[in-house]
Parts: C-alpha cells; sequence; structure tokens
C-alpha cells in the first residue's frame, strides 16, 4: 500500500516551442530502402514491423532503391513533378488572393504535395476519395480544371458548387472527389459505408478515407476502422501525420501509444507507415494498398509521415507556438527538391528544364486566374444568384422554401 | 396486421422491387431486430442486403451514408431514438447537406428508422421523442406514423425519396393503437380497421396530413401516438373536434391545418415530446401566423413536460387524454 500517491493529470507536450531550437532528434528516421515489402497478402499479423519504421524510397543522393522503389517510368515521374509544383504555385497565388482580401480564406499544401499527388496516380476512374481540406493535389493530379478549382475557392458564378462552401471544399464525383464536409473525420467512417457498397454490388471500386493526426482523435475514427475491419471492404484508410493540428502537436491525439499506424493492429488490419515527402514512397505505398483492394484482401491503414510547413490556414500564425525555423529543420526535407533531384540524377530533368517547367506553371496559374477572377471573386463580379441559396436543400423543392425564397423576393 | 408487420412488409415489398435496398442495425440481421421489424429478412434476402452491425450508431449511419452516396438505398435502424445522438453529426453535417454542399452531384438517399416515444416503461433512455431535433435541420425529412397502413406506406415512400428520412416509428403503437388509458388494455391491430394492410405496394406520400377524425369546433393537430390519444380525448368530451394527422412533419402539410383552423377557429398542439422549443412551438407559431383573423381563442400546446422521462412516474408524465380535454375545454371556453 505504500506504493499509492495521489493521480496527476498528464498534459503532454512538445520539447520544443516558439523562440526554441527547432529539433527533431527524437524522429528516427531509417534510411531509403532499409523498409521490407510483404507481398500485399501478408497478414496484418506477419508485418507489424511496418507500423513502427518509415518506408523510404529516395536516398540523399536522390536515388530510388530498397523493395519499395517500384517502375514508374520517366514520363509518369515529370507528370508527377509537375503536379506538385502546380500545386504549389496554385497555393501560393490563392495565398496571395486571400490576403488582397479577394477571397475569404486558404489552405495550403506547403511540404505535404507529394501525398495526394502520389497517391492519385494510384487510382483509377471509378475509386473515390473521401478527402480532407489538405489533398487538393488528387484533384490535379486527376486532371480537374484548373480554373474550376479556382472559381470555387472565389465563390464565383463559375463555382460548381454554387458558391454553399468555405474555399477549398472541393467536390467532383467524375475526378473521384467527394465533397468535402469541413466537420473533421466524419468522412473517414463514410468512406468505409461506401467501399462497402461497391462489395455488395460486387464492383471493382475502392475507396480512399483520408484524416490528419489530431482527429483521429474523433470516434468517427474508431467507428471507421471497426466497420472496416468487421466487413473487410476494398478502402484504404489514410492518415496524414503533419505533426501540428493547429497549435496543437501530434502527442495530445496519439498520448502514449508507438505511432498512429499501430492503431490498426487492434483491428486487425495491415499498417504501413511512410515518408510523405517521398513521392516514391508514397506511390508505392498507395499501389501496394490499391492492389490489396482490388484483390479482396481487405482494408490497408497508412500513415504518411510528414510536416506542415505552412500555417493550419489563413486564419492561423503558427509562429505564436512553433518555431519559425522548424519547417526548414524537417528531416524529410521538400518533396519537390526530393523528385527534382532523383530526375536529375537519372538523368530525366535538368536545373534548366525544370526552372523552364517553374515558369510554364507559373503562366498557367496566372493565366487561369485571369480567366477566374474574369468571372468574379466573393465581393465582386458575377456571383451566385441568392435565389441558388434554396436549391438542392432537396431533390424537389418543399413548399415553406418556395414561401421563404418568394419573401426574399425571388 | 401489426405495425410491426407493416413496417417489416414495407421492407419486403421495397427490396423485392429494388435491388439497391439494403438493411442494417444492431440485432437487424440473424434475429430481426429487439422489435422483429426486420425478421426474415436476411434469409429471404442474403447476408448482404441485411445484416447485423456493431454497435456504433455513428458507425451505422456514417457507412449508410457512404453506401447512399454509391448508389444504394440504405434503411437502418437506430434500436431506439435515444441511441441516435451518437449518429447526429453524422444525420445533421453529413446526410442533410450532401446534396445542398455538392450542388447535387452527391446525394444522400438513406432512411434512419428508430422506434420513438414512451408507454413501455422504458425510462430516460427507452422513451425520448427527438423530432424537433430533426425538423430543425435543413435538408432532412422527418415522418412519424399512427397506424400499420400509414407506417408501410410511408415508410415505402421514404425508401423511395431521394433525400434522407428520419422515420420515427411510435412503439407504443407496434401491437395496439394506444389511447392514452394507462388502466385499460389496448385493441389489438387485428381488430382495428386501420391494421388492414393491402399487399404489395400502397401509396401515402410525404408531406400530405389526413383528417383522423373531422369536426367544426376546434382543431387537435397530432402525429404518433398522440392521434390516438386525441381520438379518445374527442369521444370522453363530446366535443364535435376535429384531429389532423400529420404524418409527416416536414414536409408540413401546411394547407390542411390552415383549411380546418380557418374552419373551426380554435386549435390545440398534441405532443410527447417535451413542450419547451418541441414542434409544436413552429405549429402554434404558423397557426397564428396563418390563421390570425380566425382564432377565437389561443393556441394551446399539450406536449410532454420539461423533465428527462422518468420511469416509475410514466402515466403522470404522459400527456393523457385528460390534459387534452382540459385543453378542449378551454379553447371552447367551458
Amino acid at each position: 500500500m505504500s506504493d499509492e500517491v495521489s493521480p496527476r493529470l498528464h498534459v503532454p507536450a512538445p520539447a520544443i516551442r516558439a523562440g526554441d531550437t527547432p529539433d527533431f532528434s527524437h524522429v528516427t528516421i531509417p534510411r531509403a530502402g532499409e523498409v521490407r515489402r510483404p507481398a500485399p497478402d501478408c497478414g496484418a499479423e506477419e508485418m507489424r514491423d511496418l507500423a513502427f519504421s518509415i518506408i523510404r524510397v529516395l536516398n540523399r543522393q536522390g536515388e530510388a532503391v530498397g523493395p519499395w522503389a517500384g517502375a514508374l517510368d520517366e514520363d509518369t515521374l515529370r507528370a508527377g513533378l509537375r503536379d506538385m509544383m502546380m500545386l504549389r504555385t496554385y497555393d501560393a497565388r490563392m495565398l496571395t488572393a486571400q490576403r488582397q482580401g479577394k477571397i475569404s480564406f486558404y489552405m495550403q499544401h506547403l511540404g505535404e504535395e507529394a501525398i495526394s499527388c502520389a497517391f492519385q496516380r494510384a487510382l483509377r476512374q471509378g475509386d473515390m476519395n473521401f478527402p480532407t481540406y489538405r489533398q487538393a493535389g488528387l484533384l490535379v493530379a486527376a486532371g480537374y480544371p484548373l480554373v474550376k478549382m479556382m472559381c470555387q475557392v472565389y465563390s464565383n458564378d463559375g463555382d460548381p458548387v454554387r458558391g454553399r462552401q468555405l474555399p477549398v471544399f472541393y467536390s467532383s464525383k467524375e475526378h473521384g472527389f467527394f465533397s468535402i464536409s469541413g466537420n473533421l473525420a466524419t468522412q473517414y467512417v463514410q468512406a468505409v459505408g461506401w467501399a462497402m457498397a461497391a462489395a455488395i454490388r460486387g464492383e471493382r471500386h475502392l475507396a480512399a478515407g483520408w484524416i490528419g493526426d489530431g482527429s483521429t482523435a474523433e470516434s468517427d475514427f474508431h467507428g471507421a476502422l471497426v466497420f472496416a475491419s468487421t466487413y473487410k471492404p476494398p478502402v484504404i484508410l489514410n492518415i496524414v501525420n503533419n505533426q501540428w493540428a493547429i497549435s496543437t502537436f501530434q502527442g495530445i491525439a496519439r498520448g502514449g501509444a508507438g505511432t498512429f499506424a499501430a492503431r490498426a493492429h487492434g483491428f486487425g488490419l495491415p499498417a504501413l507507415r511512410v515518408d510523405g515527402n517521398d513521392y516514391l514512397a508514397v506511390h508505392a505505398a498507395a499501389q501496394w494498398a490499391a492492389e490489396r483492394a482490388r484483390r479482396d484482401l481487405g482494408p490497408t491503414l497508412i500513415e504518411f509521415v510528414t510536416y506542415r510547413v505552412g500555417g493550419h490556414s489563413t486564419s492561423d500564425d503558427p509562429s505564436a507556438y512553433r518555431p519559425k525555423e522548424e519547417g526548414r529543420a524537417w528531416p524529410l526535407g521538400d518533396p519537390i527538391l526530393r523528385l527534382k533531384a532523383h530526375l536529375i540524377a537519372r538523368g530525366a530533368w535538368s536545373d534548366e528544364r525544370h526552372a523552364q517547367a517553374e515558369a510554364e506553371i507559373a503562366y498557367q496559374v496566372a493565366a487561369a486566374q485571369k480567366e477566374a477572377e474574369a468571372i468574379g471573386t466573393l465581393h465582386g463580379g458575377r456571383r451566385p444568384s441568392p435565389r441558388d441559396m434554396f436549391e438542392d436543400v432537396f431533390a424537389k423543392m418543399p413548399p415553406h422554401l418556395l414561401r421563404q425564397r418568394h419573401e426574399m423576393g425571388y | 396486421m401489426t405495425m410491426i408487420e407493416a413496417i417489416r412488409d414495407a421492407h419486403v415489398v421495397a427490396m423485392e422491387r429494388d435491388a439497391n435496398v439494403v438493411a442494417m442495425g444492431e440485432d437487424v440481421g440473424y434475429f430481426g431486430g429487439v422489435f422483429r421489424c426486420t425478421a426474415g429478412l436476411q434469409k429471404r434476402f442474403g447476408v448482404e442486403r441485411c445484416f447485423d452491425t456493431p454497435i456504433s450508431e455513428l458507425g451505422i449511419v456514417g457507412t449508410a451514408i457512404g453506401m447512399a452516396a454509391y448508389g444504394l438505398r440504405p434503411v437502418v435502424e437506430i434500436q431506439f431514438a435515444d441511441y441516435m445522438y451518437p449518429a447526429y453529426d453524422q444525420i445533421v453535417s453529413e446526410a442533410a447537406r450532401l446534396r445542398y454542399r455538392s450542388a447535387g452531384e452527391f446525394t444522400c438517399p438513406l432512411v434512419v428508422r428508430m422506434p420513438t416515444g414512451g408507454g413501455i416503461f422504458g425510462a430516460q433512455t427507452h422513451s425520448q421523442s427527438p423530432e424537433a431535433l430533426f425538423t430543425h435541420v435543413a435538408g432532412l425529412k422527418t415522418v412519424v406514423p399512427s397506424n400499420p397502413r400509414d407506417a408501410k406506406g410511408l415508410l415505402l415512400a421514404a425508401i423511395a425519396d431521394p433525400d434522407p428520412v428520419i422515420f420515427l416509428e411510435p412503439k407504443r403503437l407496434y401491437n395496439g393503437p394506444f389511447d392514452g388509458h394507462f388502466d385499460r388494455p389496448s385493441t389489438p391491430w387485428s381488430k382495428h380497421e386501420l391494421g388492414e394492410v393491402e399487399d404489395g405496394v400502397i401509396e401515402v406520400p410525404l408531406g400530405k396530413a389526413h383528417i383522423a377524425r373531422a369536426g367544426a369546433a376546434a382543431t387537435l393537430i397530432a402525429y404518433g401516438t398522440m392521434v390516438h390519444v386525441a381520438h379518445s380525448a374527442v369521444d370522453e368530451c363530446g366535443a364535435d373536434v376535429e384531429v389532423i394527422d400529420l404524418r409527416t412533419l416536414l414536409p408540413l402539410d401546411l394547407e390542411a391545418i390552415v383549411a380546418s383552423v380557418n374552419k373551426t377557429g380554435r386549435c390545440i398542439v398534441l405532443h410527447e415530446a417535451t413542450l419547451t422549443s418541441g414542434f409544436g412551438a413552429e405549429l402554434a407559431a404558423l397557426v397564428q401566423a396563418e390563421c390570425f383573423y380566425a382564432l377565437e381563442a389561443p393556441v394551446l400546446r399539450v406536449a410532454g413536460w420539461d423533465t428527462p422521462y422518468p420511469h416509475a412516474q410514466e402515466h403522470d408524465y404522459f400527456p393523457g387524454p385528460a390534459r387534452v380535454i382540459r385543453a378542449i375545454r378551454a379553447v371552447l371556453g367551458g
């Protein structure tokens, strides 16, 4: 009995805060190529180690090494590089547009471009992502028109969702991009349901759920894993661990557990932990999980380890809670520079071609922006009609809504 | 046919005519539901179309939303309406808004069934009537049948509807009409004319009220169990009172209400749910705005007391015929 003491509340805290020197020495980074690649039909119990390591392909010399190196051809890799560059340029433009007051709000991907851009390349027409607000690379890589994306952000008359959603809450069924909710984690379990429907119908489509490190704490995450574990539908459950949930470090959601990936083990689901800043590693992991889904081997959970270099949104000021230089200190580097170095090492790219591509992309984005702004911005030009706000509440407008619309004068 | 059999029959008809209709929920598959509303469906249609789920209301509704967006027509059961709160975020933030926020690109043809109301000594976790929590949400339809025939027809309409429908089944009516008299045995549906339910498809459209009893002196607006309480109260006090069975709360058949109150000049709203901010407040507000010059008396409400649903005091809590009769006398000036 002498061991008894009064309990004390344990509140995890990051070792490093604003004003401190960045330090990621606690993050264990395995060498590229070091992590084994089990066969996709490997049982979850036989591959538990993969939830505690980090699958990496690109080494410091820019070489693709090890069993996850894959066989993406140079055209595909160059297209992937362009996708990431396009997303970064687009983000920078939209960020400026927000600062200029042309849009209300924006969320950028800085440092996380590889995850959504590479993942999409493992999907097919008819597959469906249930994304969060930081996976617009899925749309870019699926070839969604840039002008349409911008019109959504501007909430102008060209906005496919008629000005009803916050900027970046895109939706495109054709491009396998489910309408974004904004209530965190709710769509993780819907992805499981969508995949269950594909299984009920016996149709060869897979679903991909997306969630951040912070919102894995929501009960929807637990529900999604329970249902995925029970019905084993063709679903890939992605966790983007970018270290920060606004100002809250990932240790608050993770608690005492080893990794987010390891959460899958209690559900008997195979889990991978992947370098999210390594385009080739992301693609290889996505391909591995997609193969499992397409062979009806069941769900896969993937934790992508990355770092949110920018603020959570334009309403956020990360310098208030973490060192300004932390992004530069992040040990997994910059996804664009890493793929660029790889292509150059392969003799498939050069600094000159890169500079030329940058100029072309900047021109394309500027031209798209001009086109979108010619339609309108949040505060000027052609905007969706107020009449439109009463549409699509129901398939057929009930009498009370019609009365309210008439009352407004439409 | 009991209301349970009518609900089961609606499932059979819907599942036979559309392979996209699937039923799921806690104990719904092998056992057929704790109230037996889905009994036999798994055997008849296979485990892929009627199956048991983990005990996770958010999981049930959340996966059903994904299924509905895919193109299925899930009909899910929440074992008791009192257990729907973990799914409330999925219902309110997701099912109700999917069509709107995607401008019709993604839709959610989903039916969420749940037994509602008290009268079975279920205390605060098996007796609540949360309809106002749904009617307050843009994008949801809310249905409360009062008899087996309506239950079958309305459930078929709900399953065929392109939008999410909350289907509240008054559990006290499952086996027979309950008129609020706890001391008397209730008639089984087999001895009641509304227990006669035709085979096959029945058309009972959403948004259309039913004049359950014609009268000229006052209008009682009710739904679910309270329709039967209204009947017994009117029988007992002998007044010439009209009873409207709303059947669907949203969309609301305002025309039927206005026509009746303009005729009678007096109106009482009944519901079993708690009084404050209940659906009755909406009805009273609409009636005073639409029928102001016809009204001869204030609109009254008879509802559950603003307390959690008690156990031992259930009979005192339930808004039975005595309270309804007092309200009728008050509006008639007696």
